[in-house]
């Protein structure tokens, strides 16, 4: 393998979780409302150690209701990839910023383009769902060329050698898919995110965060036992849509911030 | 077995026809589609799986189906028009082909639960219609536009046994259909098996459909000969929406000198207005707005309501094998009356697409006086009716 290139998503988590602390990711839908942003300062002040964006796909497979229909709100209130980073560029958050959508927008706009446009923006990482790693080499070479993390997703059903692979290529974060489902909240945790967890961190030191399915702090603890920490969307999402605005956010995601951190103590900053 | 075409082979190891096709799916799938991929070549390359899915189509679903000339509206066009009467297969519509096929891939998979998307409900109540005969349970996502307008074919689907979702997201036709229906499968992939009723979808979908979708076009090449005389066609025409007759049909005939037009409904022509992109798991053109972000199709025929196409037809349009026209609504229900009356034929809305092209390239010199053509009519109009009577009212 030639030299691995750490960008600064993945510097920011190697560097947070070799300090002892549970990563904590929340989402959040881009163009949601017109103060998207103050919920993406909200949750960064809350502590959270880095953001997910999500760009706004008409077509959302991996997506379960309550993101669905962030979706639709955010699509209607006309918002696009374009305007996104560019309201990312004027955004001024303290954690790193990672998108995730759907990789028709990025072959729309062209993997080079876009990747340029996302460091542009500040972004630094990218999540796509419906690009499998045998279809990702071109995405991958053009971000890894613009200092974007093309962040690689494994799943319950992966077999063993092609989670290695997979492992290997990720950048930013390994996203394990903790169930086999589509986003939304579970009333309790899958085995499978435990099982999917610990298989990952077994053949990788890149941070491995467990996502869809994570609902509550005690949920985010139970699955942290196996893994770097977690990605929290539709829990979020839901207060989102149900009006509750950056304070709501900012309150959820420091319930789950102060879980892990009474769980693993020392690992104040 | 008929010797395989040299155009119309196998995509490559990537599932790849050219630069389209591929397997774009989420994580979760990507092992469900490779296990697929298997079991179909294993299947395919099994003479008791050929032998037991040939007797199905034969004894069950009413195959081979005939080729009829129409007599009057030939000679009114000044042409020599075949119809592949894929309306008088079991069912109703080519459908039936591939669901048989992968009822029966089910079946030797040992995946108990059959799920299927539906637009018009020809794919819905085939699945269904499979799903009895062979003891699977079936489940059909269908969008709530279509299962008001098609409500007799929900009912349908009803009676076989199956259960149909309504599903309520995006513009609640196909497109949403199929995205419900993958969302299912990423849940349930362990014990589900997703018969996707179109030449879409991740591979090996758009390859395996065609497969079983080949019968139709050798059927019809053969049977054209004898009308013929020993020569094939001089043109061959198929409604187009994922393109499953269309891909069939065109199987038979690609290695012959014959001209290949598929035909697109005006307000989803994928081929025709849009442009490459990556969605349902393929690489294929797709109506899309500015951002890339998919647009909703149009069009008097739920069966066509698709802004995308399969990934096959876009490479025999980039290749120019193939070449694809579009028709108007308007045009479409003219069809549609015409061969009622000339032929006491009621095509379904969706071949009706591919008569109107050709009555217009009649009329437009873009079809010479005399040219042979074969028709795939895909299915029959039964199901239509009442919104026929609605329009012309």
């Amino acid at each position: 393998m030639s030299v691995r290139v750490v960008g600064p998503l993945e510097e920011r988590l190697r560097a947070n979780r070799d300090a002892g602390r549970k990563l904590l990711v929340p989402y959040v839908t881009a163009g949601l409302d017109e103060g998207w942003l103050d919920i993406v300062r909200a949750v960064a002040a809350a502590g959270a150690d880095a953001v997910e964006i999500g760009i706004p796909f008409s077509d959302p497979v991996m997506d379960g209701p309550v993101i669905q229909e962030a979706s639709v709100r955010a699509l209607a209130r006309g918002t696009t990839p374009a305007s996104v980073l560019a309201e990312l560029a004027r955004a001024d958050v303290e954690v790193p910023l990672a998108v995730m959508t759907y990789v028709n927008l990025f072959a729309h706009a062209g993997y080079h383009r876009m990747a340029q446009s996302l460091a542009a923006a500040g972004v630094s990482g990218a999540i796509l769902p419906d690009l499998p790693i045998d279809e990702a080499a071109e995405w991958m070479s053009e971000a890894e060329a613009a200092g974007v993390d093309a962040v690689q997703l494994v799943a319950p059903t992966t077999p063993e050698g092609r989670l290695l692979r997979i492992c290997e290529a990720s950048h930013g974060f390994v996203y394990a898919v903790g169930l086999l489902g589509v986003t939304g909240e579970r009333a309790d945790v899958a085995n499978s995110a435990l099982v999917i967890a610990r298989r990952c961190r077994s053949v990788t030191e890149t941070p491995v965060l467990v996502g869809v399915g994570v609902t509550t702090p005690k949920q985010a603890v139970t699955i942290s036992e196996e893994s770097d920490g977690v990605v929290v969307g539709s829990a979020l999402i839901r207060r989102l849509l149900n009006g509750e605005g950056p304070e709501g956010a900012g309150a959820f995601i420091g319930s789950l911030r102060e879980a892990l951190d009474d769980r693993w103590p020392g690992t104040q900053e | 077995m008929t010797a395989a075409t040299s155009m119309m082979g196998e995509p490559n190891e990537a599932g790849r026809f050219g630069e389209f096709g591929g397997r774009y799916v989420p994580e979760s799938l990507v092992p469900a589609c490779l296990e697929l991929e298997r079991a179909f070549h294993e299947a395919w390359d099994d003479p008791l799986f050929r032998s037991e899915l040939n007797e199905l189509l034969h004894s069950y679903a009413g195959r081979p189906t005939p080729v009829t000339e129409c007599r009057q509206l030939s000679s009114e066009l000044g042409i020599r028009l075949m119809l592949k009467r894929e309306d008088l297969a079991h069912t109703g519509s080519h459908k039936i082909n591939n669901v048989l096929g992968q009822a029966l891939l089910a079946k030797r998979m040992g995946k108990h639960r059959f799920i299927a998307e539906t637009g018009a409900g020809q794919h819905g109540v085939a699945s269904a219609t499979a799903a009895a005969l062979l003891g699977l349970e079936c489940v059909v996502y269908m969008g709530e536009v279509d299962v008001k307008r098609q409500a007799l074919n929900v009912f349908r689907m009803q009676l076989l046994g199956a259960t149909v979702i309504p599903v309520t997201s995006g513009a609640r036709t196909l497109k949403d259909a199929i995205n419900d229906a993958l969302r299912d499968w990423v849940a349930s992939v362990e014990s589900t098996y997703y018969c996707i009723g179109s030449v879409v979808g991740p591979h090996p979908y758009p390859f395996m459909v065609r497969q079983f979708q080949r019968v139709v076009g050798e059927e019809a090449r053969e049977q054209c000969r004898v009308i013929l005389n020993g020569e094939d066609p001089d043109l061959v025409v198929a409604c187009v929406g994922g393109g499953s007759n269309a891909a069939g049909t065109f199987a038979g005939f690609a290695d012959t000198k014959a001209r290949l037009v598929g035909v697109e409904p005006e307000g989803g022509a994928a081929n025709g207005h849009g442009v490459a992109g990556i969605v349902h798991g393929m690489r294929s053109n797709f109506l899309q707005d500015e951002s890339g972000q998919i647009e909703e199709a149009t069009s008097i025929s739920a069966g066509l309501d698709y802004p995308g196409v399969g990934p096959e037809h876009a490479y025999l349009a980039a290749i120019g094998r193939a070449t694809y026209e579009s028709v108007s609504d308007a045009e479409v229900l003219d069809a549609f009356q015409r061969l009622a009356r000339t032929e006491g034929i009621l095509p379904a809305l969706e071949p009706a697409h591919a008569l109107a092209w050709i009555i217009r390239a009649t009329e437009e010199g873009k079809i010479a006086q005399g040219e042979r053509i074969l028709m795939t009519l895909s299915g029959r109009g039964d199901k239509d009716v009442a919104e026929i009577m609605e329009l012309l009212s």
